[in-house]
């Protein structure tokens, strides 16, 4: 047994998820739980987490998981009370007030614990982390999935999200970015010298390569269909925020069309921007070569995967990418923008620049005309996403966790 | 003599349920949400209105036909309502026989399925048509001699032909900038055509009626008996004929019970008639009343809807005209593969509503109180609308 007990500061925990940093923060603490590490993982909401048994998840509020609103990636509404709740009088809170009331939570909970490290999650925890790091003196590592860089498509963003990532950064023992690019936002936007911060990449979630899964084509009966008439099928999955470039993939899709149209394009998620692409869609004549699936999730985004022949990732920020592994997995080409953190671990993918339409109109193109194309990339991209697993990321922070240890645990 | 000519609108679109891409290919349910409560259950909304507007007001309509030997009205019925009556209220059937038995309930012709078909192909507006007239036929004994398009949407065109369709009238909207000096209250004749007759809605006393009778914020709020009928009197000077154009559901359903709509409109009818100047014509009665006062031409399409009076909430934006277009250019396929539920099904498709649904007028207007939907956006009955078109493409491919 490691001696080694860490509070994790996260926003949320499969299936409470509404992306991939629940994804990513399962994953890490598993494998760290695998090298023995004692866990308390701290969630906003109340809700139950059936399968996770290798650590302790404490519930800061008795609020509803935060999907639809509030979740991970909403940085521009967060003094809005968006989130339903019976706590407040209104009915309603927002993103701001629960990370009061959670910081109040891990204040309660660090007078009785004194964990070695202290390890947040993105800005949603990052004051949480300050406050343990201030007033506790607990060693604090900050990990950054996401700047509000990324967030705002490289617009800046919100100030006051902006400010409380600095300090947070600057507090920081140690910082992990899952990316080459996200490292460098980190140093050049935030003025944070390179050698506090390590790049730990993603990996695959677990849970797709155990568990137990069979691709159901009558799923996407009429996808499956024109399959079989000859066309491509080309996806893309995710929130339908600007960060993820998808007008620029749109405007492609239509040029593409143009081209061969044999092309179906699948737009799995949901979003602010939903509403908007499925007129964009319209606008640009193509409604019936694209189609939209609403969010999904577990069995149905699996399928999505499967009966795809190409996978797009448009973002025009993506500090690194976990559906694009995913995909991958699932035996799709992979198409990604060069602003993609996953990019720099893939290479026998197909690589744009977000703006560049015509070239991923091209690449889509290409790939549907050419089987020897689909059939090298589809294979080679197999022996790279293997490589990287969670045990490297677990190991890379115990390292790290037992550099800013202050003191030895007495047993 | 001076006369109103009343006439009621009376249709029920069949909504589509949330039809997702999982079920394209899988089922072809679109109609029948298995959900009751939900916006698209089509057999609760029916229900609903029933209770509301069409029972309580064929029962007025009924009782000032008993009391009143000189009260007439005229209904356009859809046959997708009475699909659905047939299916969830078929008393109200057999009270609309009774009631066209008397003599002085004229049913006007129109489309089936309440479409736009005359404006994107033609054969299948005049199948539509024929269909609607045989429905009528086979359920009420009568053959429609007055014609409406849906949405009261009209042109020359349309004028033309229904005049060689053999239309006695056909109805349109009394708009002011077609109409000019001219007034609404005397009866037309399309540009072109020699025989039939245009009645033009009058539409400031219909919508002080069907739109304003309960707004609180209107200063003429309430309206009372004796107001408006001070109105209609003032208003027969500028013709003899008043033409209150609206939807059935304006009664008990747009304007509810309690805001007295049916008492004003029980009392209106006799007091009315108090007056031995005054009397109801049915709409085949109005073309009759007088030799035409003028020619009137439309050469642009011309609506019941909204300020513009155009087709801007079925076919202005960019969804809608794709959804319109694509459905259209499956027809020929449809009617070949003489599969008849895939014709209905597609049929349904054609009706007006559906597209009215993915109108972004009002929505980017952020008056999304106003907006009334069966759907949560004008987007995701876009969606839906497109994913039931996927699957009827996939039935013909099998």
């Amino acid at each position: 047994m490691v001696d080694m007990k860490i509070l994790m500061l996260g926003w949320e925990l499969p299936p409470h998820n509404s992306g991939g940093l629940g994804v990513a923060c399962l994953n890490l603490s598993r494998a760290l739980a695998k090298q023995g590490a004692d866990i308390d993982f701290i969630v906003p909401y109340t809700a139950k987490h059936e399968k996770i048994d290798f650590m302790n998840v404490l519930s800061a509020m008795p609020i509803d998981p935060l999907l639809r609103f509030g979740g991970a990636y909403d940085s521009e509404h967060v003094s809005e009370r968006l989130i339903p709740t019976t706590l407040t009088k209104s009915n309603a809170i927002s993103i701001r007030e629960i990370q009061e009331k959670y910081c109040d939570f891990v204040e309660k909970y660090l007078m009785e614990f004194k964990p070695d490290v202290v390890h947040a999650h993105d800005w949603l925890t990052f004051e949480a982390g300050i406050l343990a790091k201030k007033n506790f003196g607990i060693p604090l590592i900050a990990h950054v999935h996401a700047t509000e860089y990324d967030r705002s498509g490289m617009n800046g963003g919100n100030s006051l999200v902006h400010d409380i990532e600095k300090e947070a950064l600057m507090l920081a023992d140690k910082i992990f970015a899952v990316s080459e690019i996200t490292k460098r936002i980190i140093h050049e936007k935030y003025g944070i010298p390179l050698d506090k911060i390590e790049v730990a990449y993603n990996s695959l979630d677990e849970d797709f390569i155990r568990s137990a899964y069979k691709f159901d084509e009558s799923e996407y009966s009429y996808v499956e269909k024109l399959k079989n008439l000859g066309y491509t099928v080309i996806s893309t999955v995710g929130r339908f925020t600007i960060q993820k470039g998808l007008w620029h993939f749109m405007r492609a899709a239509k040029k593409a069309l143009e081209k061969n149209p044999k092309l179906i394009f699948i737009f799995a998620g949901d979003g602010e921007e939903r509403n908007e692409l499925i007129e964009q869609a319209a606008n640009l004549g193509i409604s019936k070569n694209v189609l939209f699936t609403g969010f999904i999730r577990g069995k149905q985004l699996r399928d999505i995967y499967s009966i795809s022949d190409i996978f797009v990732m448009s973002s025009v920020s993506e500090p690194f990418g976990l559906t694009a592994l995913e995909a991958a997995h699932h035996g799709d080409v992979l198409i990604i923008t060069k602003q993609s953190g996953v990019s720099e671990v893939l290479h026998s993918a197909l690589r744009y620049d977000y703006w560049d339409e015509e070239r991923l109109a091209d690449q889509i193109v290409s790939v549907a005309k050419s089987v020897a194309l689909k059939e090298t990339l589809k294979n080679e991209i197999k022996s790279e996403y293997l490589k990287i697993s969670w045990d490297d990321v677990a190991k890379k922070c115990m390292k790290a966790y037992n550099g800013v240890k202050k003191h030895k645990r007495k047993s | 003599m001076h006369s109103i000519c009343l006439y009621l609108h009376v249709h029920q679109p069949f909504r589509y349920r949330k039809y997702t891409v999982f079920d394209a290919g899988n089922n072809t349910n679109y109609w029948n949400d298995p959900n009751y409560d939900s916006k698209q259950n089509n057999e609760r909304i029916f229900k609903k209105v029933a209770k509301k507007s069409y029972y309580p007001t064929f029962e007025l309509i009924e009782k000032n036909l008993k009391a009143h030997p000189g009260f007439k009205i005229s209904l356009s019925i859809t046959g997708t309502w009475l699909e659905q009556a047939e299916l969830w209220a078929p008393d109200l059937i057999e009270k609309i026989k009774e009631l066209v038995k008397t003599g002085r309930v004229e049913i006007i012709g129109e489309t089936y399925y309440h479409s736009l078909a005359f404006f994107y192909d033609k054969e299948e507006f005049e199948a539509q048509v024929k269909l609607h007239a045989e429905k009528i036929k086979s359920l009420f004994g009568v053959t429609p001699k007055v014609f409406r398009n849906t949405e009261l949407a009209y042109n020359d065109d349309l004028a033309k032909w229904a005049d060689e369709a053999g239309y006695k009238g056909i109805l349109a909207e009394g708009w002011d900038k077609v109409l000019g000096w001219r007034s609404s209250n005397h009866v037309y004749r399309p540009y072109n055509c020699e025989k039939i007759r245009l009645l033009l809605k009058n539409y400031r006393l219909s919508d002080d009626i069907a739109f304003r009778f309960s707004d609180k914020n209107w200063p003429e709020w309430p309206l009372t008996v004796e107001k408006y009928k001070s109105w209609l009197e003032t208003d027969i000077f500028r013709g003899d004929l008043i033409n209150l154009f609206m939807d059935f559901e304006t009664f008990g359903e747009h304007q509810w019970a309690d805001t007295g709509i049916f008492s004003f409109m029980d009392r209106l009818i006799s007091s009315w008639l108090e007056n031995k100047e005054n009397q109801f014509v049915t709409v085949s009665e109005a073309c009759d009343l007088e030799d035409p006062a003028d020619e009137i031409s439309m050469p642009k399409t011309v609506t019941w809807a909204d300020t513009e009076r155009d087709l801007s909430a079925w076919t202005g934006n960019q969804m809608q005209k794709e959804a319109l277009t694509l459905l259209y250019e499956l027809k020929e396929k449809v009617l070949e593969s003489d599969n008849k539920s895939l014709i209905e099904d597609f049929r349904r498709l054609t009706t007006s509503d559906q597209a009215y649904y993915m109108c972004t007028k009002y929505w980017n207007d952020g008056d999304v109180h106003a907006y009334f939907s069966a759907y949560d956006t004008p987007y995701d009955a876009f969606m839906y609308y497109m994913n039931v078109l996927r699957d009827i493409e996939v039935r013909l491919t099998n």
